[in-house]
């Protein structure tokens, strides 16, 4: 799967306050957290986003909660995948079991410029900007995180197990 | 292998298992609160499981917007009450029986030690002060394992955290821990166990300990833990619901790091804007004003912080520029505090006094911050309006110093008040 779109970059230590406040939490309703998404963070953010865009951060994105409205706004907002040096365990996991792509790459981190474009070959985790013409590499994917996308995510990983027990 | 280790082993029906490994462990509680629950619920209706895993094991507690503060919030408390019916769920926990999450399990001995839990909220790692192994995931970690009892881990390596010399005046495990965080920084214990221990930890109190083991995820722990001794014992003696094991650490254990810190070395700390990690001493911020006080939360709102704050503020007021508002996290605690006298006593000095709710923590409700307003709060995070306006400020500190403050107008500590 290619992913191809344009940048927005955000630095260290990207909580989950900034991604959605908690004022919003009384919802769960994607359409209504992506409306909020990364305000506090960037006022302008929820109507400047436009889907097929990605996100590349710094280290330790997704911090703090364990609220999955965060990967839920994110992925309802239309960004297609994120990239960032590293990410906070709870949004990690998050992040796979409802299917919302993320890489981590130090190099894609660092060399990404807001505004450029970039493809991402999501099963060989290679991150090209096309702006600058070059590539870099994402970390593999453990098997078991490969099995959770093949599956289409956790839900769908569980239902199958029950299945066959 | 570490106590972390060990409980991830024999959860896992293994002889062993080391770090950097998948596994699937079977959990003994799962909890979720009215923000994660309902995406829980939902999830767990699409999977198609006849029935959930094991009805006395599933807590859903209404904390963060309740007492319900609008009709959204409503709306997802109802949806927990309604499942925790259709599921006869044993531990739902309704407005005037509820308290916040991480305070209410471990009061109740609804958590005991060697136990596996996991629950929709980050704070879930507060449980390791008992020797479990407990840790946050999402809503959807939730609803898998309402219905398999099980769940992925990877199990992480471990870092330990040696505490010895003795702690200064109203040095407290709070200070401990937002000392710890400002040296290590706030992704120091990424993906990692953080076990505590040492002479310090060997004769702190279990309020203490929670409030150590509650913040590890302030430093991207996987779990905090310390390995149980008499202070568990007597601690869970009574009041654990079912058989408890203590797991210890082996000698030759793997640390992947070893950090150890002279208490003695260590003052009243506060963590500044906008991060945990951003510490400082207490001493050294007399120049900040204060509009707004909070003493509550799963990480310091059980009956010793409440004590600690009185004792501060017994027989004085509010400063006028100042409002302060201490929430006991539990029923039980807010029953023991009217009966202490401590409700009439901060009543007196001119706070409010609230029912159990997570509130102001997460800036919910019961006492937001205005653009350009300042906090101390003995509360876990003060990212960028954590408690309002995304311009307002909020600073972390134990339950002596938020009182001082309270007192003062200002950040200040125990001594300039008594
Ligand atoms: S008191 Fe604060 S940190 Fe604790 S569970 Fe509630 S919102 Fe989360």
């Amino acid at each position: 799967m290619i992913l191809k779109g344009r940048v927005w970059k955000f630095g260290d230590n990207i909580d989950t306050d900034a991604i959605i406040p908690a004022r919003y939490l009384n919802t769960s309703d994607p359409e209504e957290l992506a409306r909020h998404l990364m305000e506090d963070a960037d006022r302008d953010f929820p109507t400047k986003v436009r889907a097929g865009d990605m996100i590349i951060a710094d280290s330790n994105f997704g911090c703090g909660s364990s609220r999955e409205h965060a990967p839920i706004a994110i992925k309802a907002a239309g960004i297609q995948a994120v990239v960032a040096k590293s990410f906070a365990r709870i949004f990690y996991r998050n992040s796979f079991n409802i299917g919302l792509p993320i890489f981590e790459s130090d190099d894609a981190s660092e060399k990404i410029s807001e505004g450029d474009e970039i493809e991402v070959d999501a099963d060989r985790g290679i991150i090209k900007n096309v702006t600058k013409g070059e590539e870099y590499s994402a970390k593999p994917i453990p098997p078991f995180m490969q099995e959770l996308i093949s599956a289409g995510g956790l839900i769908e990983w569980t239902k199958k197990r029950i299945k066959v027990s | 292998m570490t106590i972390t280790e060990k409980i991830l082993a024999a959860h896992a029906g293994r002889d062993n298992v080391s770090a950097g490994e998948l596994i699937n462990a079977k959990v003994d509680l799962i909890l979720a609160n009215d923000i994660t629950a309902p995406i829980s619920i939902n999830e767990f209706k699409k999977i198609g499981a006849k029935d959930v895993f094991d009805r006395d094991r599933i807590a859903f507690i209404p904390d963060h917007f309740a007492p319900q503060k609008d009709i959204k919030a409503a709306e997802q408390c109802k949806m927990l009450r309604d499942f925790s019916k259709e599921y006869d769920l044993d531990l739902y926990f309704e407005v005037g029986r509820m308290g916040v999450e991480h305070a209410l399990l471990p009061e109740q001995g609804i958590v005991v030690p060697g136990d596996l839990v996991i629950g929709a909220d980050s704070h879930t790692c507060t449980y390791g002060a008992l020797g479990a192994f407990s840790t946050g995931v999402g809503s959807t970690d939730v609803a898998s394992a309402m219905a398999t009892g099980e769940c992925w881990f990877r199990v992480p390596e471990s870092m330990k955290f040696i505490y010895y010399g003795t702690l200064n005046k109203w040095v407290s495990g709070k200070d401990l821990i937002l000392h710890t965080i400002g040296d290590i920084g706030v992704d120091g214990a990424l993906y990692r166990a953080m076990e505590f221990e040492g002479e310090v930890i060997s004769y702190l109190p279990m309020s203490g300990r929670l409030t150590i083991c509650n913040m590890a995820i302030e430093a991207g722990g996987k779990n905090g833990i310390i390995v149980p001794d008499r202070i568990t014992e007597d601690y869970v003696k009574g009041r654990a619901k079912r058989e408890y094991k203590f797991y210890t650490a082996d000698k030759d254990a793997e640390y992947v790091d070893i950090k150890e810190y002279d208490c003695s070395q260590i003052p009243l700390t506060v963590s500044c804007p906008h991060l945990p990690s951003n510490t400082k001493p207490a001493a050294e911020l007399s120049s900040v004003s204060i509009d707004q006080v909070v003493v509550g939360s799963c990480t310091n709102g059980r009956i010793e912080d409440l004590r600690a704050a009185a004792e501060i503020i017994r027989g004085k007021k509010v400063s006028p520029n100042t409002r302060m508002i201490v929430i006991p996290a539990t029923q039980q605690i807010y029953l023991e505090a009217v009966r202490e006298g401590l409700a009439e006593l901060f009543v007196e000095a001119d706070a409010v006094f609230s029912t159990p709710t997570c509130g102001p923590c997460l800036g919910g409700h019961m006492g937001i911050l205005a653009k350009g307003e300042k906090a101390i709060a003995t509360t876990n995070r003060n990212f960028t309006g954590r408690m309002g306006h995304p311009e307002s400020e909020v600073y972390l500190s134990n339950p002596a110093v938020a009182a001082a403050s309270a007192v003062l107008g200002r950040i200040g500590t125990p001594e300039e008040v008594l």
